[in-house]
């Protein structure tokens, strides 16, 4: 039998394996997109009912039907605003260091593993490096160094300064790809008219990258909102009835609010957890439709 | 490009500051000032309703209820961390130990009570009454027992599974200790956790399970789940608002605590939020699925109160 025959002998296994392979992959793309289906008809039957205006701006309430949202939605949209103003400098700095400033040394290499080790460490952890870091400073007396005050306390600041640890990782991670994505070409060529470093960087470098990078900055600040442990370790509240008014105030959060509301007895707080998961759901999806319309418009600028 | 990023981070910011100043306007109080509490998830639902109306009364005050359980509460209270602090047990000496090491004097207040329900699967017809003596020999640390009949010899031979509170509750404290004599002390193979919903999951779908939690938590699925009656001495007594209230549900039947630190109760804030806890604020305990303290023993809280007693009586 020459090899051509077994070739062709062998065909019809072959193509059979290919089949149930191509069906075992889409079955595994499949299985996610499911299961979220899944999920958000379970929420949507539970917790649509209760979606409504007086939802968003009420405050929480031993009532089930007079129970609202508000001081959840407000206290995550301050605790993530300043966890976006806290990590997108910090992490953007970082990635661009150690991309076009760093020697490839034993140094970055070391930064790199430990970068890529905190990425994966579990939340809870931050929650108690925040607690002890920005919430008791080490037991620092109350004073005010440089017009802040310290120690934070449980206050919107605390929780923004653990969630940035939490995302910096990721941002830092992200942004690096980013920018590694950016041709060499283009940074030779800055170079090769004289340009300084910074200068590659800011006019040629940064611009390119942004879209990759704001993709990675917004997925990690929806990972900010989605987050319960570090801010329940740190102090987070759960009954909270006012809007916090500076970085100060004690606040609470979209996933606080909601496990309360499900781990209580009865039946109507489950279904305001389910309309609370709703309206998470919806904000984490603008989030990352708000991601794709920024990345479209900065691919679109660069053409 | 980096000018985008800015602007979206101010866009941020500046939708963060878009807060709201509208209840001031209708401030019938000028008492204002924050109130902060945090301790038992027990005690929770009571003072986030005490807190809702009080917040009616007197916008301007800021009450905040956090649940970090009697222990993690009393940590924080400890520190002068917060001005009151809910439990559902009596602190305990080395809590005791901890506030006067800080500093913290503080007010020992029982503001409602709470049954213990012995709870078991609809389908189980057998277990409706149940002696301490019997609980304690399923529940207790090193307990041998793995089958109803090994707790009363009439009843079927099969393995019982148990559902129990987590280790952070004063839920559990208080089982173990008035079962099984010393807090803490119970047999590690139950299934524990935090949230008393996923024991009434637990129990309601497993035919040989058997668990405790709070009366609430029965009441509100008392369509799904068999009361076991509880027999201290004196027959067996199922938990319902009169036989809580009146203590004939013995002995697992509890009075709830706030304490209330010394020094925040001088502040005119806390004092006028412990007031109205004790006095109008006390019948919602009911509506949130607890017993209010009769108008006697309420009148001795008061009392209690207003002359800053220091310590506790418990224990």
């Amino acid at each position: 039998m020459t090899a051509s025959d077994r070739f062709r002998a062998d065909s019809g296994r072959r193509h059979r394996r290919e089949r149930t392979f191509r069906r075992l992959a889409l079955s595994a793309t499949w299985f996610g997109v499911v299961m979220l289906g899944i999920l958000i008809v379970g929420i949507l039957k539970d917790g649509v009912g209760q979606l409504s205006l007086d939802f968003l701006d009420n405050f929480p309430s031993r009532k089930p039907e007079q129970a609202g949202f508000k001081a959840a939605i407000w206290g995550s949209v301050w605790a993530v605003s300043f966890t976006g103003v806290f990590s997108v400098p910090l992490g953007i700095g970082a990635a661009i260091y150690l991309e076009e400033y760093a020697h490839k040394g034993r140094l970055v290499r070391i930064l790199e593993l430990l970068i890529a080790n905190l990425a994966g460490v579990p939340s809870i952890l931050y929650g108690m490096l925040g607690l002890i870091a920005f919430v008791r400073m080490f037991g620092l007396e109350t004073t005010t160094i440089l017009g802040i005050e310290v120690p934070f306390g449980r206050s919107v600041l605390a929780g923004s300064a653990t969630l940035t640890l939490l995302i910096l990782p990721v941002i830092i991670i992200a942004s690096r790809e980013a920018l590694r994505a950016v041709p060499d070409s283009l940074r030779q060529a800055a170079y090769g008219i004289g340009a300084t470093r910074w200068q590659c960087v800011r006019h040629h470098v940064l611009p390119a990258a942004i879209p990759g990078m704001l993709t990675g900055v917004v997925l990690a600040l929806s990972r900010a909102l989605g987050e319960t442990a570090p801010l329940i370790m740190i102090g987070a509240l759960t009954y909270v009835a006012f809007v916090p008014e500076t970085p100060y105030d004690l606040f609470t959060a979209m996933p606080i609010q909601i496990f309360n509301w499900a781990s209580r007895p009865q039946l109507e707080f489950h279904h305001l957890a389910a309309t609370g998961c709703i309206v998470l759901l919806v904000v984490l999806l603008g989030m990352n439709g708000l991601a794709v319309w920024l990345r479209n418009r900065a691919e679109s600028r660069k053409a | 490009m980096s000018r985008s990023l800015t602007a979206c981070a101010l866009a941020g910011l500046l939708m963060a500051c878009g807060g709201d100043a509208e209840n001031d306007a209708n401030a019938s109080s000028m008492l204002q000032g924050t109130v902060q509490i945090d301790g038992s998830s027990t005690v929770f639902p009571i003072t986030e309703a005490v807190a809702e109306e009080f917040g009616g009364m007197h916008p301007r005050v800021r009450v905040t209820v956090g649940v970090s359980g009697t222990g993690g509460g009393m940590k924080k209270f400890a520190q002068g961390e917060t001005a009151i602090s809910g439990a559902s047990r009596p602190i305990k000496q080395k809590e005791v130990d901890a506030c006067a090491a800080s500093g913290v004097e503080f007010i020992e207040l029982p503001v409602a009570y709470d049954g213990l329900a012995v709870v078991v699967n609809k389908d189980n017809d057998f277990a409706t009454t149940m002696t301490v003596d019997e609980l304690n020999a399923m529940w207790h640390a090193g307990s041998t027992a793995t089958r109803w009949s090994d707790i009363r010899p009439d009843w079927p031979d099969r393995e019982f599974r148990l559902y129990a509170p987590g280790q952070d509750s004063g839920t559990f404290d208080y089982f173990t200790e008035t079962v099984n004599g010393k807090s803490g002390n119970c047999r590690p193979d139950a299934t524990f956790s935090e949230d008393d919903n996923v024991l009434v999951t637990g129990i309601a779908g497993d035919k040989d399970g058997i668990g405790f939690f709070g009366y609430a938590y029965y009441h509100e699925n008392a369509d799904k789940l068999n009361v076991v009656a509880v027999d201290g001495g004196k027959g067996p007594v199922k938990p319902d608002m009169t036989t809580i209230e009146t203590g004939t549900y013995a002995p697992l039947s509890r009075p709830l605590f706030i304490y209330v630190s010394k020094e925040a109760a001088g502040r005119p804030e806390v004092d006028a939020f412990v007031n109205y806890y004790l006095g109008d604020g006390r019948m919602l305990a009911e509506e949130v699925g607890y017993v209010p303290m009769p108008e006697a023993a309420a009148e001795k809280t008061r009392q209690r109160y207003s002359n800053r007693v220091l310590g506790t009586t418990q224990g």
